[in-house]
């Protein structure tokens, strides 16, 4: 693929000896960061059907990983709010697992419930903005993505109580998190979960039923299961295909073992299954916020021994994932024992759910790449990092 | 993985099979117009705040840009900050720039003779005031900033980060009741420190006194 010129090229080239005339390039994207981000999309087209897709993105690459090299531990944990911004506090997670692995660290008890509460928040924060840009994508600009934010606004208000920002959280620390529950936020939070149930059960009535939606996703964009397990999809674009794979189950992290939750699985893995599948998802975040609020223990937010100033894990490598609202989120860490990591490396779920972006589209109509994008879910945050 | 542990999607029939298509987006049109009749009475729906004749109110734990503390009334010489470097070294975007004053022998004066923050860089999160170990830099919650020079407007020198103990109290009550508390505890601490060293090196000063008149003594009747 690399060795393909015509991918890093600022005008899409056709293939030798196609048939010129009948073709046509078409730079496509969404080209404002308040849809999914900046990305483009070469795609030639033999009238409505595509021929060829290649994609083109780094367009927001902010050199993440290097950045990240050069400073020290914690300093990173801000920027991790910053590549998936949709949904930092399960970044924040999944960089604190990884350095907490690394460095063998202990959480205390109420801190992982306070982990588990923010970050199913955060998948309810994902998913259902997640229905307001495919909505968006598929042409309904309006309803259905202001009843989406409406209800991510009220989540969103709960964490700038609790981190003192909507989005950019930087809330977990290395043995726990930054500070303790703020008085009265779990009942806030308990009286959020009990409202999100009817709002799901409005969007489900909008959505489900609609001949349109029906029309423009089902049976379009699907692989088989085999393509996808070896493309390395992860998340609910996998579990849609039917593929029971969610790392809370199959390698518990922090306390999952101890809830009670199903794996919603879809049959065909088309858009369609992508876009319900998440409201099952919804469903089951909501029993896993029930069960963490009601047992929500006394006790340290952050291990005691925890230190914030020099930190210096000893030398090593460390491998960490978590299920991120879109995939297996991993945070990939070598210390050589300083202040600074000697590598550091994310395995985005955005952007390797992409790579099979142009075999879902090859024979399809234009119109369905642009919901077969939205339906991957890619925030561009992330995928260009 | 055990069967108990899935549940899956109920997939409505393909279109072609439908028998009444057009009642699923009646549906969805019965859902906008309950919302649409519903915000005009509802109170939980009129969220609109008139900005800037009304103001939300923001949440305590809020953070904006980083301000300086200083104790007594003067905003310099008072600042608690002693240009340790610390918040310099952990800001993740490097937006902080702290010179330490020294006297003309080259002695530290434990105090900052400049000390900016770029705050057209500063990405508000608060790593500088948790890793600060003299309790001398906070988040402030002030959020209009605006301004038209945009090189020396947005770049904040110490005079204009300093705010008084007082303000970090009104800001933030609990937290700066707690600081001043620990504050508070070590100045005692540190005074008791200091009372039972000066105690200590009087009686090791007696000691030493009575032990030379001993010798001297002895001495004397050799």
């Amino acid at each position: 693929m690399i060795s393909d010129p015509s991918m890093f090229s600022s005008s899409p080239t056709l293939e030798p000896g196609a048939d010129d005339d009948q073709l046509l390039r078409v730079s496509l994207g969404p080209q404002h960061p308040s849809t999914h981000g900046v990305f483009r999309m070469n795609v030639v087209l033999d009238g409505e059907t595509v021929v060829s897709l290649k994609p083109v993105f780094g367009y927001l690459h902010r050199n993440h990983e290097k950045i990240a090299e050069n400073a020290t531990y914690l300093s990173s944990m801000p920027y991790t709010d910053r590549l998936d911004y949709i949904c930092p506090l399960s970044n924040n997670w999944a960089y604190a697992h990884a350095v907490e692995k690394l460095a063998g660290i202990e959480v205390p008890e109420r801190a992982e419930f306070m982990r588990v509460i923010t970050a199913e928040l955060t998948r309810l924060i994902n998913h259902t903005a997640f229905m307001g840009f495919i909505l968006g994508d598929m042409g309904a600009w309006g309803s259905a993505l202001m009843y989406a934010f409406r209800e991510r606004e009220k989540i969103l208000d709960v964490f700038e109580d609790l981190t003192g920002a909507r989005m950019m959280a930087n809330f977990m620390r290395f043995g726990g998190c930054r500070n303790d529950l703020p008085a009265g936020w779990a009942a806030k939070v308990s009286v959020l979960i009990d409202g999100y149930g009817p709002f799901l059960d409005e969007m489900e009535k909008l959505l489900i039923g609609n001949e349109i939606l029906l029309g423009r996703t089902q049976d379009v964009g699907a692989l088989p299961k085999e393509v996808l397990i070896n493309g390395g999809i992860t998340g609910p674009m996998l579990r849609a295909a039917g593929v029971n794979y969610d790392i809370r189950k199959v390698e518990p992290y922090g306390i999952y073992e101890r809830f009670e939750f199903r794996i919603p699985l879809g049959e065909k893995g088309d858009c369609y299954d992508r876009i319900m599948i998440r409201f099952l998802e919804m469903r089951e975040s909501l029993k896993i916020l029930r069960q963490a609020i009601d047992q929500l223990p006394e006790g340290d937010f952050i291990h005691p021994k925890a230190k914030i100033r020099n930190f210096k894990p000893p030398v090593g490598e460390a491998y960490a994932r978590i299920e991120g609202p879109k995939g297996e989120l991993g945070f990939h860490l070598i210390s050589d024992g300083t202040t600074n990591p000697y590598r550091y490396r994310v395995r985005p779920p955005s952007f390797i759910n992409l790579t099979l972006l142009e075999d879902m589209c090859l024979g399809l109509d234009l119109a369905d790449v642009v919901i077969i994008l939205g339906s991957i879910d890619i925030v561009l945050g992330e995928v260009d990092r | 993985m055990s069967m108990e542990d899935q549940t899956s999607i109920k997939r409505l029939p393909p279109l072609s099979q439908w028998s009444l298509p057009g009642l699923g987006l009646l549906k969805g049109l019965v859902v906008t117009g309950k919302n649409m009749v519903q915000s005009f009475y509802r109170e939980d729906r009129m969220t609109t705040v008139q900005y800037p004749e009304e103001r939300a109110p923001i949440s305590p734990n809020f953070r904006n840009f980083p301000f300086l503390v200083y104790d007594n009334d003067d905003s310099l010489a008072g600042l608690r900050c002693v240009a340790c470097s610390i918040c310099e070294k952990e800001c993740p975007p490097q937006c902080i720039y702290i010179v330490l004053e020294r006297d003309e022998n080259g002695k530290s004066l434990k105090r900052p003779k400049i000390f900016d923050i770029d705050v057209s860089v500063c990405m508000n999160c608060g790593i500088c005031a948790e890793v600060c170990p003299f309790d001398a830099i906070y988040m402030d919650g002030e959020y209009e900033l605006s301004t038209d020079n945009r090189f020396e407007g947005l770049l904040f020198h110490r005079e204009r980060l300093a705010k008084s103990a007082a303000y970090h109290a009104k800001l933030r009550p609990e937290q700066a009741a707690e600081v001043e508390a620990r504050r508070k505890a070590e100045e005692e601490k540190k005074l008791a420190a200091q009372a039972a060293k000066e105690a200590k090196a009087k009686a090791d000063k007696e000691a030493k006194d009575k032990a030379a008149a001993e010798t001297e003594q002895k001495g004397e009747s050799a």
